[in-house]
């Protein structure tokens, strides 16, 4: 046996990072795939009605690694028992979906989701992206504050990815120049400089927002829900874009009163509906607490849009009026599975004014489109 | 690591290697690097240390990696078919961890010099591999980093469908050659007499243009060939990459069929290894608790450590005390166990170890099953040994990829791909055809099919590079 066969060896690997470089590709390509599905997330029923639980689980379908493969389901597997296991033992169950609740996904074909997992935060930056409040005017009492990063500063010492690489270049050319050597060539430490940023806090004039909710009989589950769905994410949105921000929440059947944001997400309430009640009551709130001059004000009205048909005309007066003292009116229809010939968008539709708009959602995938619109920095 | 550690684990692996030496096992010189947890499960996710760089190796390690930091799975070693041999151990191994690591991957570089299925790998993949990820990013440079990208998406759908047994296969006839056999214009004066002009081109000028010429003349199983060398459309770049992802599949073909037989063969070989070897009461408990892991039995797949491990001791058993019929009936004198597993190491893979090797007596005492899908439920739905085997035999051809032929490479006379699934009684997954057929397009650049059968009826799925369709034939 000639000489040693073997070596061993520990190199510095701090280096290494491929692997890295690669997961945070894919991290990319999974944000990309979420944005181009938000429309069907935003309305996921496990964000929504989601437990306080941090981290979401997201079905993206683009991650797959397609390839030609087999069937699973449709081939025999091999395992392994303990002496116990006979023939017609169940090794494994999958969840059964209750009649009525739609196709499950075993009985879909290929339903093989990627899943990944994301914090509602996340999601929600990636949903905020694009929306702004619209139509923010100066006003006298300034309340709203956002944060701004700013670069402003240059110092020797912070973070490697903010190196300022060409004041860095400028001070080894400095040195060597003054060293007698001109050149570009040892960089020391003392040379580096780094970027700094400062937080700013931006004054913006203050809002407050008007939820305005159906919450009467005619509102079966899958309208609030859709309700729901889009004030979970305007409440969130404006949370977490400006600091400061009011909510008043206001529900409605024949009357309407103001509640807490709990019990407006939560409370069920039956009867007929009297749209104008809630457009009577933002107006009492407004005059007594929101001046105009000291508030942009922001409606939004949700229903099914299935009034007495004799106060449409005066819930067309009343957001007419609403119309003088708001920024934005918004009103959302959720048409539900009944057909309604006459519904509060019909009569909406007199009124004419930048300031008013209306969307009508059909299913959950509307749930996006609908805040986009509302939401655009720039008024349509 | 200390360096008394070090020195510690250099004093161990002498020993180790020594001990296996005597037991005449034959492999690569080792060269052992101690890494860190994130570079090892980089390596695992990658294969190789020096791959090229993609998203699907990314998603590979980040699982790998989350499984780690959370306690859920552990590489303890990697271990290269390359020569020397590479094998990484994991930094924070334990001594005696490490020892039972050094004893297996000894095996495993053995296994690799000796099995019959590596005799054409390259030895010099780790260098190849690092020069082809080097050409990809040239590439990602020139050619833009979202352009390569998508075109190692499409590449890396069809990696599978090479032809491993270059070996036997009849070279390739550049095009305008005609085949030998197909020639009628030779006189014959035997049946036989195409076998004695194999080689020497034929020359009569007609035979292409009376009949037309089929292309490819024969079924090409290398889909990844066939592409690489008739697509109209490929760049010089883009032949690259295919062209280094197929060696590359060919690189790891065999050891993907030879899963069972060569881990089988490392546990077998770390075992006997230890068990020669001074523990403390301390070691040995651990060792004990580590082998029993690997080990570990599932109810949902087999354990290839385990059930390589039980078919070698049943083999050297088998072969060392014969029992009175196999005496009679093959001649069987005793005492060859070990002699017997080294020759079954150099001539077997997966498939043939099983049918050769897996009896009535180890399906029964290993609880073997197969299950399948029947309503919700997953359920137990056959004991019987003959059938378990066969079916696990099955699962494996091929590696357990569908087996897929070009038919037709000028289909519809316009230049179309039309691919035929082999089918066995398995379907494909129709969503994942029906979303791989765009892949393919982008490679072949014309319409592309593929038939299999489904329901026990043929079909045809189609890409025409707008949308997919299906129909039966």
């Amino acid at each position: 046996m000639s000489g040693r066969q073997f070596v061993v060896s520990k190199e510095d690997w701090s280096l290494h990072r491929k692997g890295e470089i690669d997961r945070q590709r894919h991290r990319e390509k999974v944000r990309e795939a979420i944005k181009k599905n938000l429309a069907d997330i935003v309305s996921e029923e496990s964000i929504i009605m989601h437990d306080g639980q941090k981290i979401i689980k997201v079905p993206i379908r683009t991650l797959d690694e397609y390839h030609f493969r087999y069937d699973h389901r449709k081939r025999k597997h091999a395992g392994q028992g303990d002496g116990e296991s006979k023939v017609g033992d169940v090794l494994h169950s999958e969840p059964q979906q209750g009649p009525g609740k739609g196709k499950g996904a075993g009985e879909e074909p290929g339903i093989d989701y990627y899943e990944t997992e994301i914090t509602i935060d996340e999601l929600a930056e990636l949903i905020f992206e694009d929306l702004g409040l619209p139509n923010l005017e100066q006003k006298k009492k300034q309340q709203l504050a956002s944060d701004a990063v700013e670069f402003k500063d240059v110092r020797k010492k912070g973070i490697a990815s903010n190196i300022d690489r060409k004041r860095t270049i400028m001070e080894v050319l400095k040195r060597n120049a003054l060293k007698g050597k001109p050149g570009l060539h040892e960089i020391t430490p003392d040379d580096l400089r780094f970027k700094t940023w400062e937080v700013t806090v931006k004054y913006e004039s203050s809002a407050v927002v008007l939820a305005m909710m159906d919450t009467s009989g005619s509102m079966g589950p899958f309208e609030k829900y859709i309700a729901r769905s889009f004030f979970f994410w305007m409440v969130r949105f404006l949370r977490t874009k400006y600091s400061n921000v009011q909510i008043v929440f206001l529900a409605h059947h024949t009357e309407a009163q103001e509640t807490t944001e709990e019990e407006f997400f939560t409370k069920g309430a039956s009867g007929g509906t009297r749209c104008s009640s809630v457009y009577k009551l933002a107006l009492e709130v407004i005059e007594n607490r929101y001046s105009p001059q000291d508030y942009n004000i922001y409606a939004f009205h949700f229903s099914d849009g299935d009034n007495l048909a004799s106060d449409n005309d005066h819930c067309v007066k009343l957001a007419g009026e609403l119309l003088n003292f708001c920024n934005m009116v918004g009103y959302g229809e959720i048409e539900g599975p009944y057909y309604y010939t006459s519904t509060l968008r019909s009569a909406f539709k007199r009124i004419i004014d930048p300031k008013f708009t209306c969307v009508s959602i059909r299913d959950k995938s509307g749930v996006y489109p609908a805040l986009k619109k509302f939401f655009s920095r720039d008024p349509i | 690591m200390v360096k008394n550690e070090l020195s510690l684990l250099e004093e161990s692996i002498e020993m180790i290697v020594a001990k296996a030496r005597e037991f005449n096992l034959d492999f690569y010189n080792m060269l052992f690097e101690i890494c860190p947890a994130d570079v090892i499960y980089t390596f695992g996710a990658y294969g190789m240390p020096t791959r090229y760089s993609h998203w699907t190796f990314g998603k590979a390690y980040h699982k790998m990696k989350t499984q780690y930091d959370y306690n859920l799975g552990r590489i303890y070693e990697m271990v290269i078919n390359s020569d020397p041999c590479y094998a990484f151990l994991l930094e924070g191994n334990s001594l005696i961890q490490n020892k039972l690591v050094v004893a297996h991957v000894l095996a495993h570089s053995d296994f690799f010099k000796n099995n019959i299925y590596f005799k054409n790998t390259s030895h010099a993949m780790v260098e190849s591999m690092a020069a082809a990820a080097e050409r990809f990013r040239e590439y990602e440079f020139k050619f833009g980093r979202e352009r390569v990208e998508a075109f190692i998406d499409a590449v890396i759908s069809i990696q599978e469908h090479v032809e491993p047994r270059t070996f036997i296969k009849k070279e390739k006839e550049p095009p305008e050659e005609k085949q030998n056999s197909l020639c009628r214009n030779r006189e014959r004066k035997t049946p036989y007499d195409d076998l004695w002009v194999l080689g020497e081109p034929c020359h009569c000028p007609e035979e292409g243009l009376e009949k037309p010429k089929k292309f490819p003349a024969e079924p090409e199983k290398d889909l990844m060939l066939f592409i690489l060398q008739h697509a109209r459309d490929l760049e010089e770049w883009q032949r690259d990459i295919m062209s280094a992802v197929r060696q590359e599949m060919l690189y790891f073909w065999p050891q993907m069929e030879t899963k069972i037989i060569n881990e089988g063969w490392a546990a077998y070989w770390h075992l006997r290894i230890i068990r020669e070897m001074d523990l403390t009461s301390e070691e040995a408990v651990e060792f004990a608790k580590m082998h029993a892991g690997v080990i570990q039995t599932s109810r949902t797949h087999l354990n290839p450590y385990y059930l390589g491990l039980k078919i070698f001791e049943d083999i050297e058993k088998r072969w060392d005390d014969p029992a009175p019929e196999e005496k009679e009936k093959y001649g069987r004198p005793g005492r060859e166990g070990r002699e017997k597993i080294f020759e079954v190491r150099a001539t077997e893979n997966d498939i043939s170890f099983l049918r050769n090797y897996l009896t009535k007596e180890l399906v029964e005492e290993l609880y073997l099953y197969l299950y399948q899908k029947v309503g919700f439920d997953w359920k137990i739905v056959e004991k019987d040994w003959e059938k378990v085997r066969n079916g696990l035999v099955n699962s494996l051809v091929n590696c357990g990829y569908p087996y897929i032929i070009v038919e037709d490479g000028d289909f519809n006379k316009r230049g179309e791909l039309y691919l035929k699934h082999h089918y066995e009684g398995v379907e494909l997954d129709v969503h994942y055809v029906e979303k791989t057929l765009p892949h393919v397009y982008t490679l072949w650049g014309r319409a592309v099919h593929i038939e299999t059968v489904i329901d026990d009826k043929p079909v045809l799925f189609t890409y025409n590079g707008e949308k997919g369709s299906k129909r039966f034939l």
